[in-house]
């Protein structure tokens, strides 16, 4: 930054602003609760299973909370705050137990760590529980790579892979980051890139049934990109675009498939499951 | 001009629009090629990580300071232009406004205006309104030129004909203008130049935007690459400026940075070619300069926005459109699918406040929230926030007040049920994992056709056991599947 532009400010802002710093991580917990997500419940459960083994293995025991459903953000995002509010004291009520939170989903991460306070603005109570739970919050492998700072032996065959990671997710929790500097670390996995690689799949919850000509002009690029790698498959760590890109290449009627990057990293660390 | 249908007797819906513009492979060929290079010199002109955060997060804080004063930044830009001999006139509306620049016209009896580029006077629908009185617009900025021509209206706010490539334009000023078509870029803008030329020395009056109003020296500051702001400037004998309220500063310091984020977020340019600062007209001692100059401060719903403070943050914008070059819904539908003049990010979240969400029920609702245009906003608009804010004004039923100009226009009760439903479903566990065993237990009776989900997808099938269901007997060996409740 040139000094003339902070000189030529005025007093108020004269002093370079300060930029966000890094997040801190603690030392690796004895337990976590996993927070499943809705879409992975329903759509993917053997990518939250896959999860949960990924953190047993590290020698932290996990919990799985049963009265857990979503997040709030379908609601939140389509514009019902109210309805939003509810579902999400409900989940703030099953999360207070002070301990991480691990979730196999950067955008429901995200809904934790940067919407619970917009939601409970005016709740200055439940605005302190929010805050425990926005420090406690992990999304699956930001929690593998900073926190387990984990050591992996790739156990499985050489591969190619794409990787797409949500939007929400690259803006709110750095997923890309975390994701491709924990694919790197599989001496079998070869990471190819694709063309527009941090455009969005067109998913965007509600988005994609309210304007599903243009959502629809959106997945197709990002498949037909993915494609184009000629990778063997493609892996991300949000539920809401796997069903979204997947869904649209049932559709198109191509082979060529995503997976929850829980249940691809899972096969490559335990050698299960690798043809 | 006055063939072209106006914007506001658009009957189709975004949707529609969209799907047409989706359709045209050339179209969204156009887009992708102009946007690809658009981000990639804003990303050249940023090459320091730190210098861009940096000079963001100042930009929105003088912005936001600005705007923390604004009555008394513009009563002080008043007074100022006032004492520099600069007319100002205080418009509501943007028929006050015509109202207002066809006086001043009509004052010099003149028939021919020269218009630099200002999309506040596309706001205005000003050519329209100035032509069904007998007065001729010329666009004299080559994208507006060449919209102009076309009778279209622009399709972006920095470069209006980039919905066109030079084959198009070259078709198009063969078919206007009558002169031989040929590809070359430079032969094509020498076109344009040598018809504008003429009638720069012609025109009555010359109108331009702003882009910062300076409250403390009472100056207006216009950045262009073309020389035609200049020339509409300070040719003609009038000089009739045009803006909104929002673009006050406090002092020329303030600029310094303001414009340093336009310019690179814009085109990648470190400074525009000409950077014009418009104090006064000509005094008695000076050979050159306009005899008039006035000001046009625009309202327009601008207050309406500003009266909210979340919603003041649309405020912010100095129009350089880096959101639009990196929206992946603009890339792929285009400038004229918004239906009205500002397109992309901010035109979706300023036109609610201009027009109202009656009008444009479907604005907040085209964006899949990606935050791509947050991230690049040079004065840290959050616009996803504001899109998710105006979603939430628009589904608001009449007795709930919508804060937001005409809300409440995709409220629907039926919808509101849906959400009830899932609330209800959401918070209360043993209803969820009633609905986890039903839709688990009975997946093989999940429709085909589940509405416009599967116009692009097949239908989503539940999985054979929820994850509930894994977990519980998972960890049910080492009895940890209690935690929490």
């Amino acid at each position: 930054m040139s000094e003339l532009f902070y000189d030529a400010a005025p007093n108020a802002t004269r002093v370079a602003p300060p930029r966000p710093t890094e997040r801190e991580y603690p030392d690796k917990p004895e337990e976590v609760i996993l927070f499943g997500t809705c879409v992975v419940d329903l759509f993917f459960p053997e990518a939250g299973l896959d999860a949960i083994r990924l953190l047993e293995r590290e020698g932290i025991r996990v919990h799985f909370p049963e009265a857990q459903s979503c997040c709030g953000q379908p609601a939140w995002t389509t514009g019902y705050a109210r309805e939003a509010r509810e579902v999400a004291r409900a989940q703030l009520d099953i999360l207070d137990a002070g301990i991480p939170v691990v979730v196999p989903s950067g955008s429901c991460a995200g809904m934790f760590r940067q919407h619970y306070r917009e939601l409970f603005a005016e709740e200055p109570d439940t605005l302190k529980r929010v805050e425990s739970l926005e420090a406690r919050t992990f999304e699956l492998t930001e929690f593998l790579l900073k926190v387990c700072k984990v050591q992996w032996q790739d156990a499985g065959q050489p591969t190619r892979i794409a990787l797409h990671t949500s939007c929400s997710a690259r803006r709110e929790m750095n997923t890309h980051l975390h994701a491709r500097e924990l694919l790197g670390t599989l001496g079998n996995v070869e990471r190819i890139n694709h063309d527009h690689e941090s455009e969005c799949c067109g998913f965007g919850g509600t988005f994609s049934v309210r304007m599903p000509e243009v959502s629809g002009a959106m997945v197709k690029d990002k498949t037909r990109s993915l494609m184009d790698t000629g990778a063997d498959e493609m892996v991300t760590a949000d539920g809401g675009c796997l069903m979204n890109i997947n869904g649209s290449l049932d559709k198109q009627k191509q082979s060529f498939r995503g997976r929850h990057l829980a249940s691809f990293l899972w096969e490559r660390v335990s050698g299960e499951g690798a043809v | 001009m006055n063939q072209r249908i106006p914007v506001t007797e658009l009957t189709s819906t975004f949707r529609e629009r969209a799907t047409g513009a989706l359709a045209d492979q050339q179209l969204r060929t156009n887009f992708r090629t102009a946007m690809d290079s658009l981000m990639q010199k804003r990303a050249d002109a940023f090459p320091d990580e730190d210098e861009r955060e940096g000079l963001r997060e100042l930009g929105n804080r003088i912005k936001a300071r600005a705007l923390s004063q604004l009555p008394d930044l513009l009563e002080q830009l008043e007074a100022n232009l006032t004492a520099n001999g600069v007319k100002v006139h205080w418009a509501e509306t943007t028929e006050e406004a015509n109202q207002i620049v066809h006086s001043i016209i009509e004052a010099r009896q003149g028939t021919q205006v020269v218009k630099g580029k200002s999309m506040v006077s596309e706001e205005m629908e000003m050519n329209e309104y100035l032509a069904d009185r007998g007065i001729e617009c010329l666009e004299s900025d080559m994208g507006e030129y060449i919209v102009q021509l076309d009778h279209e209206k622009p399709s972006h706010i920095i470069m209006p004909a980039i919905h066109k490539n030079r084959h198009q334009v070259a078709r198009l000023f063969h078919d206007k203008l009558g002169v031989d078509e040929t590809d070359d870029v430079d032969e094509l803008i020498q076109i344009g130049r040598r018809t504008l030329r003429r009638k720069f020395l012609e025109a009555d009056v010359g109108v331009s935007g702003v882009n910062f109003a300076i409250a403390e020296t009472g100056t207006l500051l216009l950045v262009e690459n073309e020389g035609n702001g200049r020339m509409s400037t300070t040719a003609p004998p009038v000089h009739i400026a045009v803006t909104g309220i929002e673009k006050v500063v406090q002092n020329l310091r303030d600029v310094v940075p303001l414009l340093s984020l336009l310019t690179r977020s814009a085109l990648g340019q470190p400074i525009t070619t000409y950077v014009n600062m418009i104090s006064s007209p000509r005094k008695p001692d000076e050979l050159d300069g306009p005899e008039e100059v006035h000001l046009v401060l625009l309202d327009n719903g601008r207050s309406g926005a500003f009266a909210d403070a979340q919603l003041r943050q649309t405020l912010n914008c100095i129009r350089c459109g880096a959101c639009i070059n990196h929206c992946p819904v603009y890339v792929r539908v285009g400038g004229h699918t918004y239906g009205e003049v500002y397109p992309g990010p901010i035109g979706k979240i300023i036109t609610p406040h201009m027009v109202g969400l009656q009008k444009v029920p479907d604005h907040p609702s085209a964006s899949s929230l990606c935050g791509a245009c947050g991230e690049v906003c040079p004065v840290k608009i959050p616009i996803p926030e504001m899109l998710q804010r105006l979603r939430q004004e628009n589904v608001k039923s009449p007795a709930e007040g919508p804060k937001v100009k005409d809300g409440g226009a995709k409220y629907s009760a039926k919808e509101r049920l849906i959400w009830r439903v899932w609330k209800t479903l959401n918070t209360s566990p043993a209803l969820y994992r009633l609905f986890l065993w039903g839709a688990t237990r009975f997946r093989k009776l999940t429709p085909s056709n589940v509405g416009p989900w599967t116009e692009n997808h097949t239908a989503p099938v539940p999985a054979r056991r929820s994850l509930h269901d894994l977990a519980r007997n998972h960890l049910s060996g080492n009895g940890s599947a209690k935690g929490g409740q």
